[in-house]
C-alpha cells in the first residue's frame, strides 16, 4: 500500500519536473506544436481589439495577432483572444499565460528592463489626451485644477497624468477602475469629469458613447505613447519574429502589396518583392520559418494599411485620420527596417 | 519513517518550485528584491486617510491602501454585527410580517453573488444622483451628488482631540463600574442601574471638556468651488457602495448564524427562567444570549473574516484599497513574487488579528465546566 503512495508522489514530481522543461522550450515550437497562438488583448477598446456583434474579434491589434498566427501556423484564424485588463497583461505575459501581447501598450523604459518583456516595431503611435463633456465649458486641459479624473489602472496614462498636474501645480482626484467598460460607464454617466487615456481610445470611447456630440478632445497631447506588440525576454528567436511580421506589414504597404494583388506580385520582377514573399529564398528560413510566411500574412491580413483603414480609418466610425502611422514617405513614422 | 519521507519530498518539492522561479525570472531578467519599496510610486491615490502624493514612495502607497482595507472592514464589520443581529432576531419573532420581511432579506441577499451587488449600488450611486453643479442639499450643509455625499463637519479644534480622550477615559471608568456593580450585586444581591450610569459617563465627560474648552461650534461646510466641493467632509460613492454590498451581503448570513444561535437554547431554558420571576428582557440577556453566544461566536468570526477578505473586491469598483494599489504596483515595478507575498501577508495578519481577538472573546464566554 505505501508503496503506491510511493509510486504516486514519484510520478506526480516527474510530471511537475517535465512540466518545467516544456516551459523552458522555445515560444516557437511551443505554439507549433499547440497548434495556435495565444495573444493578450484589451477586449474593450473598439477599433484596436473587440468582439462584434457576431463575437468575432476585430481591431487593429487583432490584425496585428492574427498576421503572426498566419505567419507561423499558415492560418490567421488559428488564434485564441485573451481579454487583460491593463493590471493584468504584463504578469500574464511573463508568467507565459499568452505568447504575444497586443493591447495597446505602450513601450517604456522600465518595462523593458524590469518587467523583463521586449517591444517590437511599433504597430500604433499614440498620444495622452483628455475626454470631456461640452458643456463644462472647458477649452484646454490647463484649466483641468480640481477635476476628478477617470483612469485605468496599471498604466503609463495614469502615471502620466499623475506628472501632468504636478508639472501645472494643479490638484485632482483620480477615480481608477480596472474594467475598462466599468470605467466608461463610470465617466459617461458623469463619476468624473474628465476621462484621459490614449487619443486613439479616447476617440474609440466615444464613438461608442450614447452621445459623442456632447463630448469633445481637448486639444493638448501630454505625452508619447508608441504602442507595440510585446514578446518576453529570453527568446530572441519568437522576438525576431512577431518583430520582421510587423516590418513585414508595413514593408508591404511600402512595396504595394496587398492582400488582393498578393498573387499577382509574385510574378512581379522587382527583387525586393521576390525577396518578400519568398520567390527567392532566404527571409523565412533565417527566421525559422517557411519562406512563404508573409506571403501568407499579407494574403489573409492584409498590409499596415489595409488593417488601419478596415479598423480605425476615415471609413470608420473612429475616423482616424492616419497623422503618425502614415508611411514615412507621406510624412508619418511607420518606417519598417528592409527584408534583405 | 514514511512520515519523514513525505517530509523530505514535500522539502525537495517546494525547493524545486522556488528554484525553478527564481531561474525563470533570472532568464527573463525581471527585477527582484524589495529596493522598490522606497522608490516614487508616481500615480495618486483617490482617497487616503493619510497625507499622499504621487511624489511618496510605493510604500507609503501601500500603507494607505492597507489603511483603506482596514477601514472599510473595521466599520463594516461593527455595522454588520448589529444589522445582522437585529434582522435574525427578527428571523424569529413572533410577529408574522416582521418575521417573514427577515425572511426574504436573508434569503434575496444571500443568493447574489455579492461582485453583482457591489455593481449595483455603485451604479445606482452614479446614474441617480446628479452632476456636483446640481447637487441635492436635503439638509443645510449636507450635498448629495455623484461626487459622493458631502456634509459639513466641525472645524479643526484641540478641544476635539481632548473629547476624544475624555470619551476613552469614560469607556475606561464604565469597564471599571460594570465589575464594581457585578461585584456589589453578588456580595448584597442589590442591583446598581449600570446602563443609565455608563450613559451618563460616555455622553457627560466629553461635553463637560467641550464646555470647559470654550464650547466651539464652528463647521467646516462644503461650498462649490470649480468642479468640486471644498470643504467639509465626502464619502465617495466608491466608498460608500463598498461598504453597503458588504455589509448588507455578509450581514444576511449573520441574521441566520444569530438565529440558530438563540434556537439553539433549549426552551426549557426560558421556562425556567420566566418561572423564577425573571422579566422578558433580562431572560433574554441574561439566560438566553450568554448560552446563545458560545453557539454564534465560532461561526461568526467567519463571518467577519469574510468580510474582510471579500472587502477585496473593491478593485471592481474603483475604491483604493490594498489589492488595488497592490496591483498597480506590480504592474509598475513588474515584481509580481514581492506584490503577491504582501498582499498574502497583509490579509494573513488581518484575518489572524480578527481570529485571534475574537477566540479570546470566544473563551471568554465559551462554557466554564465546574
Amino acid at each position: 500500500m505505501k508503496l503506491y503512495k510511493l509510486i504516486a508522489m514519484a510520478v506526480v514530481t516527474l510530471f511537475l519536473t517535465t512540466t518545467g522543461l516544456a516551459l523552458a522550450a522555445g515560444t516557437l515550437e511551443t505554439v507549433q506544436e499547440r497548434g495556435s497562438l495565444k495573444a493578450g488583448v484589451n477586449g474593450g477598446v473598439y477599433g484596436f481589439s473587440m468582439p462584434n456583434d457576431k463575437g468575432v474579434w476585430e481591431g487593429l491589434d487583432v490584425d496585428t495577432a492574427r498576421a503572426v498566427a498566419a505567419a507561423v501556423l499558415g492560418d490567421a484564424g488559428k488564434v485564441k483572444f485573451t481579454a487583460l485588463t491593463a493590471v493584468q497583461r504584463l504578469p500574464a505575459l511573463q508568467s507565459g499565460e499568452i505568447d504575444v501581447l497586443c493591447r495597446n501598450t505602450t513601450q517604456t523604459l522600465t518595462r523593458e528592463t524590469k518587467n523583463g518583456l521586449n517591444f517590437v516595431q511599433v504597430n500604433f503611435y499614440d498620444g495622452q489626451g483628455f475626454l470631456i463633456p461640452k458643456d463644462l465649458g472647458v477649452d484646454s486641459a490647463m484649466q483641468l485644477d480640481g477635476a476628478t479624473v477617470c483612469v485605468l489602472p496599471g498604466t503609463t496614462t495614469e502615471m502620466n497624468a499623475a506628472d501632468f498636474f504636478k508639472a501645472n501645480n494643479m490638484s485632482w482626484k483620480p477615480v481608477v477602475i480596472e474594467n475598462t467598460s466599468e470605467l466608461n460607464k463610470a465617466f459617461f454617466a458623469g463619476r468624473c469629469d474628465v476621462l484621459t487615456s490614449d487619443a486613439s481610445q479616447l476617440a474609440a470611447q466615444r464613438a461608442v458613447a450614447p452621445n459623442p456630440s456632447d463630448y469633445k478632445v481637448l486639444p493638448e497631447i501630454i505625452s508619447k505613447e508608441p504602442l507595440a506588440p510585446v514578446v518576453r525576454h529570453g527568446d530572441d528567436q519568437w522576438y525576431d519574429i512577431v518583430n520582421w511580421t510587423v516590418m513585414g506589414l508595413i514593408n508591404a504597404e511600402e512595396l504595394g502589396i496587398n492582400s488582393e494583388n498578393v498573387d499577382e506580385k509574385l510574378k512581379s520582377n522587382d527583387p525586393k518583392i521576390k525577396r518578400f514573399l519568398g520567390v527567392t529564398p532566404g527571409m523565412g528560413q533565417a527566421l525559422g520559418l517557411d519562406d512563404e510566411f508573409m506571403y501568407r500574412a499579407i494574403k489573409q491580413v492584409g498590409n499596415y494599411g489595409e488593417i488601419f483603414e478596415r479598423n480605425v480609418g476615415p471609413e470608420t466610425d473612429l475616423g482616424l485620420d492616419r497623422g503618425l502611422n502614415a508611411l514615412w514617405t507621406e510624412g508619418g513614422l511607420m518606417y519598417a527596417s528592409p527584408f534583405r | 519513517m514514511f512520515q519523514i519521507f513525505i517530509f523530505l519530498l514535500v522539502g525537495l518539492l517546494a525547493y524545486y518550485l522556488v528554484s525553478n522561479m527564481l531561474f525563470n525570472m533570472e532568464k527573463q531578467h525581471i527585477a527582484s528584491g524589495w529596493g522598490f519599496m522606497q522608490k516614487e510610486s508616481s500615480f495618486e491615490i483617490g482617497e487616503s486617510l493619510i497625507p499622499y502624493s504621487s511624489s511618496n514612495s510605493y510604500g507609503r502607497a501601500l500603507l494607505v491602501g492597507a489603511l483603506n482595507t482596514l477601514l472599510v472592514a473595521l466599520i463594516g464589520n461593527v455595522i454588520t454585527l448589529v444589522l445582522g443581529t437585529v434582522i435574525g432576531i427578527a428571523r424569529i419573532s413572533t410577529n408574522w410580517l416582521v418575521s417573514k420581511l427577515a425572511g426574504i432579506y436573508i434569503e434575496v441577499m444571500q443568493d447574489i453573488p455579492v461582485l453583482l451587488q457591489l455593481f449595483f449600488w455603485y451604479a445606482i450611486f452614479y446614474e441617480i444622483f446628479p452632476s456636483p453643479r446640481q447637487a441635492l442639499s436635503p439638509i443645510k450643509g449636507v450635498f448629495l451628488c455623484n461626487r459622493g455625499a458631502i456634509f459639513a463637519v466641525p472645524a479643526a479644534h484641540q478641544a476635539w482631540g481632548y473629547m476624544l480622550i475624555a470619551l476613552a477615559v469614560a469607556s475606561l471608568l464604565v469597564f471599571f463600574l460594570k465589575r464594581w456593580a457585578k461585584k456589589r450585586q453578588d456580595q448584597t444581591g442589590r442591583r446598581f442601574p449600570v446602563f443609565s450610569a455608563s450613559l451618563l459617563l460616555i455622553l457627560g465627560l466629553p461635553f463637560v471638556v467641550w464646555l470647559v474648552n470654550g464650547s466651539p461650534t464652528e463647521m467646516s461646510v462644503p461650498e462649490l468651488r470649480g468642479f468640486n466641493f471644498q470643504g467639509g467632509m465626502a464619502v465617495s460613492p466608491e466608498f460608500a457602495a463598498l461598504l453597503l454590498g458588504l455589509v448588507l451581503y455578509t450581514s444576511a448570513f449573520v441574521a441566520e448564524v444569530v438565529r440558530a444561535g438563540i434556537q439553539s437554547v433549549k426552551k426549557g431554558q426560558t421556562e425556567a427562567a420566566m418561572s423564577i420571576g425573571l422579566r422578558p428582557n433580562l431572560v433574554l440577556t441574561l439566560v438566553i444570549l450568554p448560552q446563545a453566544m458560545r453557539v454564534i461566536i465560532p461561526p461568526l468570526i467567519s463571518q467577519m473574516l469574510n468580510l474582510t477578505k471579500n472587502s477585496s473586491l473593491a478593485v471592481a469598483i474603483g475604491y483604493p484599497d490594498f489589492v488595488s494599489v497592490a496591483n498597480t504596483t506590480i504592474n509598475q515595478t513588474g515584481q509580481a513574487v514581492e506584490g503577491v507575498a504582501l498582499i498574502m501577508a497583509v490579509y494573513l495578519i488581518f484575518s489572524l488579528s480578527t481570529s485571534l481577538f475574537m477566540n479570546w472573546y470566544n473563551k471568554k464566554v465559551a462554557l466554564v465546566e465546574l
